[in-house]
């Protein structure tokens, strides 16, 4: 006879969505994410899709987790298709609590591309957020297509030639209603976007870079600095778009130089870091963010203004 | 009962359908679907279905028609869809994770050669290379066979006993894309026949689970052995849905293994899916012409039930299986597990015959060369492919 099957893990609920105990690494700003997240929700409770992950090892063995909300740990490519099958049978039934696929950059840029366009593209009524740390975090830091260039990995010894995935762009180009980039180092920025996804219908996508101190080979007690010092130097813009069409920056480089960001972080302690020729990219990106801005502002528009 | 001339495919699809509209007074059904011949028609038929509460997703690849699935079927949904060949191999490690998951989605395959070299006819790698997924699998014969045992595989897989997923067979082309005659179950039956799907385990924010997280060695041998328990009450569950088909239908579908003719028999034929059909012919020509033969219709391939193979063969001493299908290195599939059921009868010959490969027709004067060969062998060989086994 079926027992109970030790696949459901099952704890009280208590009142964090995601409880003290857990095993995340010092300094881990998946963690940090997930909290925040959870503080953001206030009252709502969420069903979470998680595909394979530091978000699924970190929450403690059966029969523990940290999650106290339901909690799907998917297969890696999967988590907006389970998504989309969660929240098909909510919407028949009248049920609105928010469905959120938590996941990497890998299940992400990656091995999770395809299901999340196809979602994207159904608009599914689904909540994505990929933590970003720019690495495969859990496997012990090899790159993904998140990784930035110069950037040492375990499978990139000497620094990834390769640009940075614009994820932005390509969700963008799927004119889902909401895409934004999100900071630990702006919090009301994070805490204004997450509003804002839930008021609005539909796919939304939200990146947030995850300062990861085991892969970034930083401080864990510098993880807040350095996604600021990210936004300050313009290397990760915090901005929105909405409908895949208007756009809206929401802060702009200070001048923090970017070395600020890279010398602190011993990924970047390689011979092939480029500092110049990130600058040069930074430039260009902010060129076209700008231009986007100027020509599909999202002012002015039935888009929740602040 | 209402008589219907439909295809294999389309019969697929209203049962299906039935069955999904028979949760409607629940949370309803939703099912992702993604085309590959020759079951595509299944899924065009689910698509141009009104549900009074359903709900059909057009992914982009098998794997997530499955993940699909398996987030409806955790939020409480009836869910199923259908895939063949590559695509049902693209599907494999959702399938895998639906039955970890205790799952009761039901797909049907419409089996296809495994390319490449791409080939669209029928062959049962496919579904039988999900040999070792915790999946129950059916092997119909007929677009009857088929109608009911989906409605059977549903209600089998959704007791609280079993809870695990199911591969419903058909010869692709040979049964998709042919029309027979055959009763289609009412809706009205079908809903006294699946009562509402109750997932205990299902989402719920008063008991927030973690479903699929981190285990120990020792609890994932728990959840294995609890499968391996589930799988052991398939024979008492499937008896009992077998029983209630037959009250609420009036008639009764075919089980694990159907002897037929096996009385008295010296040589037994084993054969599943449309070689059933013919090798019934053939089997009852020679028994006309005064030979000791019968024929074992092997339907359900996983679980295996040993002991109700080796019953079904009775006091047969010569035993030849057919396998659509082949595992290199090995041989027939069906003939691996046989062999295993029959591993202490020393007393029976048992011998393989690879056929219809590819698709090559299983023609009557095949079964009949398989039928001369193994009366007249000394002992058992190696699995034999059709044109050595035919001389």
């Amino acid at each position: 006879m079926n027992t109970g099957a030790p696949a459901h893990t099952h704890r009280p609920r208590g009142e964090a969505l995601w409880r003290p105990g857990n095993g995340a690494c010092v300094g881990c700003g998946m963690s940090l994410g997930l909290q925040w997240l959870d503080q953001a929700l206030d009252e709502v409770r969420p069903y979470m899709i998680v595909p394979a992950s530091c978000a699924v090892v970190t929450p403690g063995s059966h029969p523990n987790t940290a999650f106290g909300v339901p909690m799907v740990a998917s297969t890696f490519a999967s988590s907006a298709a389970v998504a989309t099958g969660v929240s098909r049978i909510a919407k028949l039934n009248g049920e609105t609590d928010p469905i959120v696929c938590w996941a990497g950059d890998g299940g992400t840029y990656d091995i999770g591309m395809a299901t999340l366009s196809a979602a994207a593209e159904r608009n599914e009524d689904v909540i994505y957020f990929c933590y970003d740390n720019e690495i495969y975090g859990n496997t012990g830091g090899q790159r993904s297509s998140a990784t930035l260039p110069g950037a040492k990995t375990t499978t990139t010894p000497i620094g990834k030639r390769e640009p940075k995935k614009d994820i932005m762009a390509i969700m963008a180009a799927h004119r889902v209603p909401y895409a934004a980039t999100l900071s630990l180092g702006h919090r009301d920025d994070f805490m204004r976007k997450m509003q804002t996804a839930l008021r609005i219908a539909g796919f939304r996508f939200l990146v947030m870079l995850s300062p990861c101190p085991a892969g970034w080979k930083s401080d864990p007690a510098e993880g807040i600095d350095l996604a600021r010092a990210a936004v300050d130097s313009g290397l990760f813009p915090l901005y929105e778009v909405f409908d895949g069409m208007r756009y809206r920056i929401n802060a702009r480089p200070d001048g923090t130089p970017l070395t600020d960001y890279t010398s602190r972080q011993g990924r970047f302690k390689s011979k092939s870091l480029d500092v110049k020729a990130m600058e040069a990219a930074i430039t260009e990106q902010w060129a076209y963010l700008e231009g986007m801005e100027q020509v599909f502002p999202a002012a002015g528009t039935d888009a929740p203004i602040d | 009962m209402s008589r219907a001339f439909l295809t294999g495919n389309h019969a697929a699809g209203y049962a299906l359908v039935a069955a999904g509209e028979a949760n409607r007074g629940a949370r309803g059904c939703c099912g992702g679907v993604y085309p590959i011949t020759p079951q595509t028609e299944i899924i065009e038929y689910l698509s141009a279905a009104r549900f009074s509460r359903g709900a059909i997703v057009p992914v982009e690849s098998e794997h997530s028609a499955m993940a699909v699935c398996m987030g409806a079927s955790l939020n409480g949904g009836r869910s199923f869809t259908a895939s063949s060949a590559n695509g049902l191999l693209y599907m494999v490690e959702n399938v895998f994770a639906a039955g970890y998951y205790r799952l009761p989605i039901v797909t049907v395959v419409s089996n296809r050669t495994i390319g490449p070299p791409w080939n669209l006819w029928v062959d049962q790698g496919d579904s039988l290379a999900l040999r070792d997924a915790p999946c129950l699998q059916f092997y119909c014969e007929s677009h009857q066979d088929l109608v009911d045992t989906i409605l059977v595989a549903f209600r089998v897989g959704e007791d609280a006993r079993i809870l695990l997923p199911a591969l419903v067979a058909q010869d692709g082309f040979l049964l998709s894309h042919t029309q027979m005659v055959l009763d289609l179950p009412e809706q009205e039956l079908v809903d006294r026949y699946l009562p509402p799907l109750d997932l205990a385990h299902r989402l719920n924010q008063a008991h927030p689970r973690t479903y699929g997280g981190m285990t120990w060695p020792r609890d994932t041998e728990k959840q294995r052995e609890e499968i391996q328990d589930a799988m052991d009450l398939v024979p008492t569950v499937l008896e009992e849905a077998l029983n209630e088909f037959a009250s609420v239908f009036g008639r009764r579908p075919d089980g694990a293994f159907s002897a037929e003719l096996t009385t008295d028999a010296d040589t037994v034929l084993v054969a599943n899916s449309t070689m059933v059909r013919t090798a019934r012919e053939v089997v009852k020509s020679r028994r006309a012409a005064g030979e000791r033969v019968g024929l074992v219709k092997a339907k359900l391939f996983r679980p295996f039930l040993r002991d109700q193979f080796e019953k079904a063969i009775g006091a047969a001493r010569r035993v030849a299986v057919l396998d659509r299908n082949h595992s290199p290195g090995s041989g027939g599939i069906f003939w691996t597990e046989i062999a295993t059921s029959l591993r202490t009868r020393s007393d029976v010959l048992l011998q393989d015959y690879v056929v219809g490969l590819g698709g090559i027709d299983v023609t009557p004067a095949v079964i009949e060369g398989i039928l001369d060969d193994v009366q007249r062998r000394d002992g058992s060989v190696a699995p034999l492919f059709i044109p050595e086994a035919a001389l």
